[in-house]
């Protein structure tokens, strides 16, 4: 078998994967299926090019330290599910978004620029309990 | 910076800032082709390092975010993101 061809099945076998784990937890794939291939196809380059699942659809540092907020599925997917019905890319869509079959468009960026996100960093991780008034 | 040409009609500096792995980005080439207007393109995630951070700089005076697709219009206005509308827009610049 050539590469190429390899690859999609690569591609075809991953998606097949990542559907059945989406939908088990809940969440549903983009119906479509050649947008959302396209996007199995970048998740697998950046696991090639950084070794984690960096988000597609963003410029990933390559220190895995930096990109952790933006590793599939991203902390951002279910704010932008609740707000916009699909999250940045546009591989989780909700299910209105697949009932009422619009199809999921661009949205704005939700990840805070990269000064923000270093100073939310800097802040001392609060203890666990620390906010707690009593004990759950 | 390089940047890729790609010919079509002239509706002005047409300069597209891209990742080869997003799927928005794709698209907004599409939709560039489809319409046949001229403009360039770099894809940022493929830069080296130094070329990259110039690239960011760059993009950041027209779109703070830093998000992709961005379109930069004659070096003085932005379309950020898969604009549709906006994009068929840009075919009505002289
Ligand atoms: S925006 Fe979607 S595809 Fe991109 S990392 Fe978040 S969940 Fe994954």
């Amino acid at each position: 078998m050539n590469d190429a061809l390899q690859y999609q099945k690569q591609i075809e076998s991953q998606y097949e994967k990542l559907k059945k784990e989406a939908e088990a937890a809940g969440y549903r794939l983009n119906p479509d299926i050649e947008f959302t291939r396209e996007l199995v196809d970048g998740l697998l380059t950046n696991e090639k090019r950084y070794g984690y699942w960096a988000c597609p659809c963003r410029l990933a540092d390559g220190v895995e330290r930096n990109d952790r907020d933006i590793i599939c599925p991203c902390d951002y997917r279910d704010a932008d599910l609740t707000e916009h019905g699909a999250c940045y890319c546009g591989l989780y869509v909700s299910q209105v978004v697949i009932h009422e079959k619009i199809s999921a468009g661009s949205i704005p960026e939700r990840r805070p620029p990269k000064e923000k996100r270093d100073k939310i960093g800097e802040k001392p991780a609060t203890s666990l309990n620390s906010s707690l008034d009593y004990p759950v | 910076m390089k940047f890729t040409h790609i010919d079509g009609k002239n509706k002005g500096e047409i300069m597209l800032y891209a990742l080869s792995t997003c799927v928005w980005c794709k698209k907004t080439k599409r939709l560039l082709r489809e319409l046949g207007i001229a403009y360039d393109y770099v894809f940022v995630d493929l830069l080296d390092d130094d070329e990259k951070e110039n690239a960011k700089k760059e993009l950041e005076r027209w779109n703070p975010c830093g998000s992709f697709p961005t379109i930069v219009v004659n070096d003085k206005e932005s379309i950020v993101g898969y604009d549709v509308q906006k994009i068929k827009e840009l075919i009505n610049n002289e």
